[in-house]
């Protein structure tokens, strides 16, 4: 959920956190650094399975805070100064790390799962690689206010684009992601389809077609709660967001927000073990630890995640530590994910920088 | 004292701390920054018999199988020492698109050894059919480079070397800067309105006013950047607390509400706000040398009020609007927390994107060279300040 959002909040963080870097001191050997997301989201990780860590292992963690990305890795690993032990990364940067060597590759029979099932097996197709331990499954939704469009629900993302049945503003993230794949959903693209379409220059010039009918009342976000606060201030009567931030804006700050599955976008973020680490032997135990289903699973009941290892979402109930039901907002059951997307990577490598110029020219038209 | 040098060495000796320091935190990261803008040595390291083979391909046809073989045994060198994904990235942004093609190539023909390299690659990916990712490679692969420059400038070269025009639907770095530079000058403008009777009182009130005007000055300057520009969007955003009053006094109805943020005049307004000091203390310090008697003079010579003011007065203070202009415009032009948080669509500024290739796309060479395009604008409006004021005048008195 945060994930994303941070990253693009790094240009506000940036300066804070190489400031803090370089605070850092050499940790010791009984010491595993763990660069996070700092926020809920870390506390949760420390209340669900960082502080019993380090009660059955003894080794003191150290969590740092960080917003994605694989600048500092590259930078650790250039300097060889690796002082990060474990990192928390976007999927798509756990490929790119594990491609460029920054990220520890493990053999395909570390870590199965509690039945032996291999790791590979355990994983969620669309989520493994030979460098991620285990993580979460977040997406991206949108997120509308309940009572804003009289006794009419919108009920898809076409929904999304409807100015007419559904008036008010929209908020979007400032980014090309997500918001090209949900512009051809709401143009009838099949969910299996959006990439294919999105890779033809006839399909790019649809999608920001479809942008055009709702740019006149778009609203940029770069960091989550921005959209959160344009969607409470009544800036904008739907916004895209992410499914854990909504969680938060209505269990623990009662807004009234209403989640709209249809067409989210899919993603998840996995820890990684530092390539070249001193203290490679912690992180690996560190590496068992949260391959344990139970360990993981935990995670679940502080925050609406789903999780990519199988085994500890079948563990996933519902239950949570506010005593609200988690389900409704989790992002991978089987009806929420009914028309949902995969947010494809690699395609994004291919496709960034580009589309990324093209959505700042087209956004500045 | 004398510790044994000569006058000469002795005053050398002092200013070699502040050379040193200069040196370090001013010529060193410049010329680092100079350095990247023109230089990537990666792929033409990574690739060097590739590019060597590629030099005398016309660049229009499939290169024939030696390439091929050749490419295929380094890209495959590179995979196996795990260094392909950051070549692939550089290839990837001369031409998008090609990274997955070079990085699914290498990972599918690892331990293979076809008799056709080139039927290999293609079936792989039929991007290797296409010219366009081997004149990829061939540019990515040139250790010194005009391509960031080029592209900070919306420009892009063809096949034959030819420098054109990037397509508009690609063409961002131009239009950014001019309203880049464009609103800058209306900020200096917006300044120089604001602050000169600011000043003006400051220098010419009862000491307890001119105190209280000066720290209400400077109050902006005590607060972080991010939470004055938030502060901005409670002020401004559509159920703001302008947009409150002015429904509240009934000028305008509930439902006619503006969002006055998140646009570009979100980003002027929060940048005359947070600018407004380095306008008003330099206008202060020269104001505050201007003998009251001139003035008095002036009126008792039978000038009156506004030919007192144009005459004396105005003329003593240019000064210190240089100064201050010159101050505001230099800032305003590489500003981009305040432009990030209210700027909206519109309001974004050039550094926001020098930003964006910093920590996101990690293209550190074209932000390198969209630098130097910012810098080399602030030459020229340092020059142009010189021809009209004499850069010797910023000494701040009259």
């Amino acid at each position: 959920m945060r994930m994303s959002a941070m990253r693009s909040r790094r240009s506000l963080r940036g300066l804070l956190g190489a400031a803090a870097l370089c605070l850092a001191a050499a940790a010791g050997a009984d010491e595993l650094v763990v660069a996070s997301w700092g926020g809920h989201y870390a506390a949760a990780q420390q209340a669900a399975f960082i502080d019993k860590f380090e009660q059955e292992t003894g080794i003191e963690v150290r969590l740092d805070e960080f917003s994605g990305g694989l600048a500092e890795v590259r930078r650790q690993e250039k300097v060889g100064d690796i002082y990060w032990d474990i990192v928390d990364l976007e999927f798509a940067d756990v490929v790119i790390g594990c491609e460029e060597g920054l990220l520890h590759e493990f053999a395909a029979n570390e870590w199965p799962a509690p039945d032996g099932t291999t790791a590979r097996e355990d994983y969620l197709f669309e989520a493994y690689s030979a460098c991620g331990v285990a993580g979460i499954i977040y997406s991206t939704v949108i997120t509308y206010q309940p009572d804003a469009f009289k006794k009419k629900t919108p009920t898809s993302v076409a929904d999304f684009f409807d100015l007419t049945k559904y008036p008010g503003g929209r908020g979007l993230r400032r980014t090309p992601q997500g918001n090209m794949e949900m512009a051809l959903l709401a143009d009838g693209v099949a969910e299996t389809d959006v990439y294919k379409v999105l890779d033809t220059e006839e399909g790019k010039a649809r999608a920001f077609r479809k942008l055009d009918q709702i740019k006149p009342h778009a609203r940029w976000w770069d960091a989550v709660p921005e959209a959160m606060r344009m969607l409470t201030d009544d800036e904008v009567t739907m916004t895209t967001s992410f499914n854990g931030r909504v969680y938060h804006e209505v269990v623990v700050e009662h807004h009234p927000m209403a989640i709209l599955w249809d067409g989210e976008i899919l993603d998840s973020t996995q820890f990684a073990i530092v390539a070249g680490t001193p203290r490679l032997e912690n992180a690996k135990r560190f590496a068992r630890f949260i391959s344990k289903a139970e360990n993981m699973a935990e995670l679940g009941a502080h925050l609406p995640f789903n999780m990519v290892r199988r085994s500890a979402n079948d563990l996933l109930t519902g239950r949570s530590i506010t005593g609200v039901n988690m389900e409704p907002f989790l992002p991978a059951t089987e009806e929420h994910m009914r028309h949902g997307v995969w947010n494809n990577w690699s395609w994004w490598h291919d496709n960034l920088d580009e589309l990324t110029e093209r959505f700042a020219a087209w956004i500045s038209d | 004292m004398d510790f044994g040098l000569s006058r000469r060495a002795q005053s050398v000796a002092l200013t070699l701390p502040l050379v040193a320091f200069l040196f370090v935190i001013f010529v060193m990261p410049l010329g680092t920054m100079m350095w990247r803008s023109v230089s990537e040595p990666e792929v033409a390291s990574a690739l060097p018999e590739t590019l060597a083979m590629l030099e005398d391909w016309d660049g229009r046809s499939v290169p024939p199988e030696e390439v091929f073989e050749i490419a295929a045994s380094e890209l495959l060198e590179l995979h196996e020492a795990r260094a392909l994904g950051s070549v692939a990235t550089d290839v990837n942004r001369v031409e998008s698109g090609t990274r997955s093609a070079v990085v699914r190539t290498a990972r599918h023909l690892q331990g293979t050894s076809p008799e056709s390299w080139q039927a290999a690659m293609i079936a792989v990916d039929p991007a290797w059919h296409d010219p366009a990712i081997w004149a990829a490679i061939r540019r990515a692969g040139e250790r010194y480079t005009a391509r960031h420059y080029l592209r900070a400038l919306d420009l892009d070269q063809d096949v034959d070397g030819g420098v054109v025009r990037r397509p508009d639907d690609r063409a961002i770095y131009l239009e950014l800067l001019a309203r880049t530079l464009a609103s800058s000058a209306g900020i200096t403008l917006l300044c120089v309105l604001l602050g000169y009777p600011v000043a003006f009182v400051i220098a010419n009130s009862r000491r307890l006013w001119s105190n209280i005007a000066l720290a209400m000055v400077l109050v902006p300057f005590t607060m972080s950047l991010i939470a004055r520009s938030v502060g901005w969007i409670i002020l401004l955003q559509k159920e703001g607390v302008i947009n409150d009053l002015l429904v509240w006094v009934g000028l305008i109805g509930d439902l006619d509400r503006q969002s006055m943020v998140y646009n570009l005049g979100g980003t002027v307004v929060s940048l005359v706000h947070s600018l407004l000091p380095f306008m008003v203390l330099p206008l202060y310090a020269v104001m505050h040398t201007i003998p009251k008697d001139h003035v008095r003079a002036a009126t008792s010579l039978g000038a009156n009020g506004w030919q007192a003011f144009r005459h004396v007065y105005w003329p003593q203070s240019l000064a210190g609007v240089g100064a201050g202009a010159l101050l505001v415009f230099i800032l305003a032009i590489g500003q981009y927390v305040g432009p990030a948080v209210v700027g909206g669509r519109s309001g974004q500024f050039f550094s926001n994107l020098i930003a964006y290739h910093m920590q996101h796309s990690l293209n550190w060479g074209l932000a390198a060279a969209l630098n130097f395009v910012l810098l080399g604008c602030v030459a020229v409006v340092y020059l142009v300040y010189d021809r009209l004021f004499g850069i010797e005048r910023l000494r701040l008195d009259p």
